[in-house]
């Protein structure tokens, strides 16, 4: 009499196959790690005392600001929120230009198209929308909008390519995927994530094909656009991992996470090569992004406060307070004079 | 759309990092050793023991991290705020003063990992005995939370007050010191877990992140088949994905973090935030100078910008001035095409899915076909390629031509566009802005000049016979646009 294998036989032994893999990687990948970033490091000069001060605060929000995008022109900006407001606003002179009410809260992820025309953003309403900015003060906004991305749960990030016309975006449902705007026809998805995916970065690559995302499964994942397939995965992480953002080599990418650090993967070594943190760091890291140069990181934290490290040394150069509740959002601006912060104390603040 | 509470489940995950860190602090905190020293405090005429100041907890700090005052300061703030320190002076106020003000450790009891979440039962006792101390003297928040869970549970309202009457006979046995600690502790705690309106609430979290466990109960719980498919599905998956990286090539350490140290000082002068920027950082001085220097049009560019183009062909390629001046020298090296033919490559893979087929064809006719007027050099076996996948057009079908012809450009005619007379001279006459001095007198802003929105391009394009309205730019200089 055939004895029919029990499913629950078969699954204990896949996972402890993939557990022995994932060691067996590590150890690969140990082999090659001959230096610290920091010993390496070591020949460079120090960096100076270091000022920063807040030169803008946007207020115009009536609840808390979940995300923020620059635009190409280096001075514009929208932001989201948890009221389902997105503004655009004009930084320089903090002057709003556009608002649109979703009709959903919680509106998590935002982007400004390449072109300056357009804004994407969506949220608990689990799609992506496209609006066009009209500059007709009678024209709402909100009819002209276009509904192109639809995930089964929230989308958490957003992001074009490098044109209007595709977007990138990140979902609690635990897919990535890539849309046309025009058809809202979805691209390509990309599976691999075992829980809320957070986060996304597209890749400053002369191919231009990759992106990576960071999810609540601790792991980051590089995909290559055209396949669909995971290209690479880390899993040093602690905890969610917010935010993720690639050096602007596009060789290696930084994340933070709910686990008070910040840590660097590098692509070719194939392996975490620095992790941020310090010990009066509790909170966790919301958003990362990197100044022009790659130097300096700058990190939002769930404290209020934003740390601010040097990428070469592993050190803090500074920390910034201000903010009087979380900082949910962090960018650098496009040309890397200022930096913005959101926080779910209701306003944007441009730091330079 | 309503969002969902966060689980008990939900909160917990989402809070325990922080708040096993901080629960490690606090003991360390409390280490014989090197700890902070307790002693007696005075408040007014009982003298509660073990007992700390403000001031001694802020010393603390910034020996143990070697941080500024200001950081410890909110290091401190962050522990009242939690709970896991208290006040003695003035309990309502969870806040910390660096001076003589007497604090305490909040008992392990009401940490908040330990007691998760606290119950209405607790709260209406709590308040009842309040109530019943201070006789009918709560202040407004409580009174109406007390009103309302009177309503609520009203059914166990006897055995509220009687609970409530029990603790107080029981406390008034206590020496007075042990039962000013007691009612801090318990107030302390309710602060935290029922902060009055206005305060900031703790546990105030974003939408509730959903992880396997979370997925796989749900999934058992509504269909009853086993759902080890599903998992087994993914462990292969994630084994196939394994053995996959197990044979990449990677790069030595050295190698790659090398390269990092090289990119920072290669493109520090060109970080604002880093070195500055010339003449001036807009954000700082409001002179939008820099930007107008450096803007799409600029007819002599700035000389950091030049030397930029020279760092990588990707640098030259997505600056537009550096671009059209790289065209016009493949156009006097007569391979122009080159350059055309990556554009139209990447107007294909970013463009309308719709106009695909059609750019592609184009793009054949142009640059592919035999005979073609801007015929360009792609090997046979790509050719082929190519062609084939012309059958059935895709967004990717041009890449790997657009591919050769990049690394070509890049291997052949910008190392040589780099030696060239034309790109020496453009350096040699590129401009080095001079520093604006920021104003003497730092209190009167320069006027923060407002720019046409990008938007208006489509706009104008749009209108198409309408005259380009310099009106419309006016609409949104200077004034704030009412929204």
């Amino acid at each position: 009499m055939e004895m029919a294998a029990q499913p629950s036989d078969t699954l204990a032994t896949l996972k402890t196959e993939s557990e022995t893999l994932k060691t067996k990687l590590e150890e690969e990948r140990a082999k090659l790690h001959d230096v610290e970033l920091h010993q390496v490091a070591e020949k460079t000069e120090a960096l100076g005392q270091f000022i920063m001060k807040t030169r803008r605060t946007l207020k115009g929000h009536g609840n808390k600001v979940l995300c923020l995008d620059w635009c190409k022109d280096k001075r514009r900006i929208v932001s989201s929120s948890q009221d389902g407001k997105v503004i655009v606003w004009d930084a320089f002179t903090t002057n709003k230009e556009h608002a649109v009410t979703m009709p959903c809260t919680w509106v998590m992820a935002c982007a400004y198209a390449p072109s300056g025309c357009a804004v994407a953003c969506g949220g608990l309403d689990n799609k992506c929308s496209v609006y066009p900015l009209s500059l007709d003060k009678n024209e709402n906004l909100a009819a002209k909008k276009k509904s192109v991305a639809m995930h089964t749960n929230y989308l958490s990030a957003c992001c074009f390519t490098n044109s209007d016309m595709q977007i990138l975006t990140s979902s609690g449902d635990g897919t990535c995927a890539l849309w046309d705007v025009e058809s809202g026809q979805m691209l390509q998805s990309f599976h691999g994530h075992a829980a809320d995916v957070l986060c996304l970065d597209l890749a400053p690559s002369e191919t231009g094909n990759t992106f990576v995302s960071g999810g609540c499964d601790k792991k980051s994942c590089v995909w290559d656009m055209r396949t669909g397939q995971c290209v690479q995965s880390f899993e040093t992480h602690e905890s969610d991992i917010n935010s993720v953002r690639y050096y602007p080599s596009g060789d290696a990418f930084a994340s933070g996470s709910d686990d008070a650090t910040c840590r660097l993967y590098d692509l070719r070594a194939d392996r975490e090569v620095a992790i941020y943190s310090k010990e009066s760091i509790i909170f966790g890291a919301s958003s990362v992004d990197f100044s022009l140069s790659g130097r300096l990181l700058f990190g939002g934290y769930n404290d209020y406060t934003i740390n601010v490290w040097d990428v070469l040394k592993g050190t803090r150069v500074s920390i910034l307070f201000g903010h009087e509740n979380r900082v949910s959002t962090l960018r650098i601006s496009p040309d890397g004079t200022a930096f913005c912060s959101g926080s779910w104390d209701h306003t944007l603040r441009v730091w330079a | 759309m309503t969002i969902k509470t966060l689980s008990q489940h939900g909160v917990q995950r989402q809070q325990m990092p922080c708040l096993t860190k901080m629960e490690r602090m606090i003991i360390s905190m409390q280490d014989p050793d090197m700890g902070i020293k307790l002693r007696n405090q005075r408040l007014l005429i009982t003298v509660i023991p073990h007992a700390m100041t403000g001031a001694d907890i802020f010393e603390w700090l910034i020996k143990k991290f070697s941080i500024s005052d200001e950081e410890a300061l909110h290091i401190g703030q962050i522990f009242v705020k939690y709970g896991y320190i208290y006040p003695l002076k003035e309990p309502r106020n969870l806040i910390l003063k660096v001076d003589n003000s007497p604090y305490r450790f909040q008992t392990p009891y009401y940490w908040m990992s330990t007691r998760w979440p606290a119950s209405e039962l607790d709260y209406a006792i709590y308040l009842a005995k309040k109530n019943i101390r201070k006789q009918g003297e709560l202040i407004e928040y409580e009174k109406e939370c007390y009103n309302a869970l009177h309503k609520r549970i009203n059914h166990t309202w006897d055995f509220v007050v009687m609970q409530a009457r029990e603790q107080l006979r029981a406390s008034k046995q206590r020496r007075k010191a042990d039962r000013i600690v007691l009612e801090c502790q318990e107030q302390a705690y309710w602060l935290v877990n029922r902060p009055p309106p206005g305060t900031l609430d703790n546990i105030d979290h974003g939408p509730e992140r959903r992880t396997t466990n979370t997925r796989v109960q749900l999934f058992i719980s509504f269909i009853m088949h086993p759902c080890s498919k599903k998992n087994a599905d993914f462990y292969k998956k994630e084994i196939e994905h394994n053995r996959i990286s197990l044979a990449r090539n990677r790069v030595k350490s050295s190698i790659c973090l090398e390269s990092y140290v090289k990119y920072c000082e290669q493109y520090q002068p060109h970080d604002p935030i880093m070195q500055g920027c010339l003449p001036s950082n807009p954000w700082i001085t409001d002179d939008i100078m820099f930007w107008n220097m450096n803007c799409e049009t600029v007819s002599v560019p700035t000389k950091l910008r030049v030397e930029r183009w020279s760092f990588s062909f990707m640098e030259l390629l997505s600056d537009p001035v550096g671009r059209k001046e790289f065209l016009t020298y493949l156009e006097k090296e007569f391979s122009a095409e080159n350059l055309c033919f990556w554009q139209a490559c990447e107007d294909v893979r970013h463009g309308e899915t719709s106009k695909i087929p059609g750019k592609v064809d184009e793009v054949y006719k142009q640059f592919l076909a035999p005979g073609a007027s801007r015929w360009v050099n792609i090997d046979s076996k790509t050719m082929e390629k190519t062609l084939e996948g012309f059958k059935r057009p895709h967004r990717f079908v041009l890449d790997d031509a657009q591919m050769h012809i990049y690394f070509l450009m890049k291997k052949d005619s910008y190392p040589r566009y780099l030696k060239s007379d034309l790109y020496k001279n453009l350096l040699a006459r590129a401009v080095v802005p001079q520093e604006t001095k920021k104003s003497v007198l730092p209190f009167i802003h320069r006027q923060r000049h407002s720019s046409p929105s990008p938007a208006l391009a489509t706009q104008a394009a749009e209108d198409d016979g309408k005259t380009k309205n310099s009106n419309s730019f006016k609409s949104n200089s200077g004034t704030a646009s009412r929204l």
